[in-house]
């Protein structure tokens, strides 16, 4: 093995990462603020990407209705995870954790259903937006343009949503709804609207890494429940409601999946499964959360 | 008058006979769908165990009926085990295997349980999937074999039946017994202590009760009443896929015990029922099956979280109360 070859292995790593960290943030920020774990996060990376080949197919290949296309899928995805949060997920507030998970696997059902009745069952693909089709050559490995920008957008996204949470008005109420939601009720603060736009916000981080991802990988049924798995072991590994450690957790998992091919070729997949389940024993809160209030 | 007249008749022995009578009214269809019913319900029944007697939300519960199902197959297809003692060796696997997830799962509260439960059984799935010269990896275990049930001909009434039927009838006396016993646990002191530990945890341990070895030893008997349903349902389908331990179908056996209702001893078998009774109604008409499924559990989580038994209950006992 050269060491471009391993170079080339470590950018696929982190190409990876950053597309799981950009699913894994939402999901962690949902989890941090509502407390429920949602399963149905996959379903809307699944539905960005679906959204996001169908509005290419009809604004055509352009660099610009490409971006387009990207950010109205995420937000379509955002407004569909507010309707579900407001009219039904919030009823569902204060009954049992079973039950709320339950209704997030319910989600999932009729999603993946609804998705294969609008697109059917083949796969779809969209290319590259032409202004990033080209590629760079770096210590011999040849990294596309597009891959390049993703693996610049998760940091610039990370940053942005710390900045969101920490430097603003409405990130310091989120941040209270997380800690004391009673409390913050209790002061006046609008705790039902916070949840809305965190669910809402989490839902547009999904939808944006769907549309994102079309041109590296293909829309296919089943994407959802399969990167599901994948984003719960990132939060797990970083720590279930920690943006950083989400961010880290990606960055072990990315490149844990991209090496660990290289080692054990046939157990990779075992290995992932092992690392979530060993951390969940040593560290339930994960490398960089903290303990949950009982 | 008429409520004690209704508890004095013997409904578990009742419906033991119709279920017998079965093959002999029905076609070969309905048959088969009532073997797979009776295993899922024993599937259920085994993880009601958890969830209802206990209170632990379990997510990994398959990867002991894909235990359970891969041993049995594999010593009877592989090794021309007679099937008696691949049943059993399903059980002791899928429960030493449960003995070592959850020794660690027990340690957890809550969500981190759940997702313990589910990062194992995706390392069973996994194994399932990878492991192709034992499990036969994605491609499963094809043409498990029936067991040889020649000997059940002689039986008077029985002898014009195939072995579909026959496997029928083994199934019925096999899942009636697990439910026995697992009705005997569940009314038993050690059932009472596990609602104890569901009721209050903390003032379980105030009590003197070791809270965690009884969960864990509640989990093993599940994990080894789900492997019992995975050998019986990896013959009744012929086949063994890794599918069995995908965390879709934890999810699955889940909404059974939550349709019947998880408060009553019978509501996963009523969940069984009505789940797969349905599945086999509503495929005939669409392929969209899981919207169908997905729109179900949404109904019931809405306006009756305590299950189709539990609902029925609550609505006899309203009308006693009134």
């Amino acid at each position: 093995m050269d060491s471009s070859f391993l170079f080339g292995q470590f950018l696929g790593g982190l190409t990876a990462a950053m597309f799981l960290f950009l699913i894994a943030s939402g999901l962690s920020l949902i989890f941090g603020i509502l407390r429920i774990l949602n399963f149905a996060h996959g379903s809307f990376y699944m539905i960005g990407a679906y959204l996001a080949w169908q509005l290419v197919h009809i604004l055509g290949p352009a660099t610009g209705s490409f971006w387009l296309a990207v950010f109205a899928s995420a937000l379509a995805v955002a407004l569909l995870g507010a309707l579900i949060e407001r009219f039904l997920l919030s009823r569902l507030y204060g009954r049992e954790e079973l039950y709320q998970l339950l209704f997030t696997y319910a989600v999932v059902l009729v999603l993946a259903d609804s998705a294969k009745m609008i697109w059917g069952t083949q796969q779809l693909s969209v290319s590259r937006p032409p202004s990033l089709a080209g590629s760079l050559t770096l210590f011999g490995a040849v990294i596309p343009h597009y891959n390049l920008l993703i693996m610049l957008l998760g940091p610039a996204l990370a940053f942005t949503i710390w900045l969101a949470l920490h430097r603003t008005h409405f990130g310091r109420m989120v941040r209270a709804a997380a800690l004391d939601r009673e409390m913050l009720g209790a002061l006046g603060g609008n705790v039902q609207r916070i949840y809305t736009i965190a669910f809402a916000a989490g839902s547009f981080l999904a939808g944006l890494a769907g549309a994102l991802v079309t041109p590296i990988k293909t829309v296919v049924p089943g994407m959802d429940v399969e990167i599901i798995v994948e984003a719960f072991i990132v939060i797990v590994i970083g720590g279930l409601g920690s943006l950083w450690g989400t961010f880290i957790g990606a960055l072990i998992y990315g490149q844990f999946l991209s090496f660990g091919i290289l080692i054990f070729p046939r157990f990779s997949i075992f290995a992932v499964y092992a690392l979530m389940a060993i951390i969940l024993i040593i560290r339930p809160w994960g490398l960089f959360g903290k303990p949950l209030p009982r | 008058m008429t409520d004690r007249l209704i508890r004095r008749v013997p409904w578990t022995l009742l419906a033991f006979v119709a279920a017998l009578c079965i093959p002999l009214v029905a076609s070969r269809f309905y048959t088969s769908l009532a073997t797979d019913i009776l295993i899922l319900a024993l599937f259920a029944t085994s993880l009601n165990l958890l969830l209802g007697t206990t209170g632990l939300v379990s997510f990994g519960h398959a990867a002991y009926f894909a235990a359970g199902a891969y041993t049995c197959g594999i010593l009877m297809k592989n090794h021309g085990v007679p099937f008696a003692a691949g049943f059993a060796a399903a059980g002791v696997v899928s429960g030493v295997i449960a003995l070592a997830f959850g020794f660690f799962c027990v340690r957890l509260t809550k969500i981190y349980f759940a997702m313990l439960t589910l990062a194992f059984a995706q390392i069973v799935w996994a194994i399932c999937f990878k492991w192709n010269d034992v499990t036969g990896g994605e491609q499963g275990l094809a043409n498990v074999p029936y067991p040889d049930l020649g000997w059940m001909a002689a039986i008077p009434g029985l002898g014009r039946m195939r072995v579909g039927e026959h496997y029928f009838y083994v199934t019925l006396v096999l899942v009636a017994v697990c439910f026995l016993i697992l009705r005997r646990i569940t009314e038993s002191p050690f059932g009472r202590i596990l609602t104890t530990i569901r009721e209050n945890p903390e003032r379980a341990e105030f009590i003197g009760i070791h809270v965690r070895r009884y969960e864990l030893a509640a989990f093993v008997v599940a994990g080894v009443f789900a492997g019992l349903a995975g050998a019986l349902f990896g013959i009744f389908n012929r086949g063994v896929f890794p599918d069995f331990g995908y965390w879709s179908k934890s999810a699955e056996v889940l909404i059974m015990v939550i349709l019947g209702g998880m408060g009553q001893f019978w509501g996963p078998l009523v969940g069984a029922f009505t789940l797969t009774a349905l599945n086999q109604q509503i495929t005939s008409y669409t392929e969209f099956w899981p919207m169908v499924l997905g729109l179900i559990l949404i109904v019931l989580l809405y306006a009756f979280p305590a299950g189709i038994l539990g609902t029925l209950v609550g609505l006899v006992r309203g009308r006693r109360d009134a």
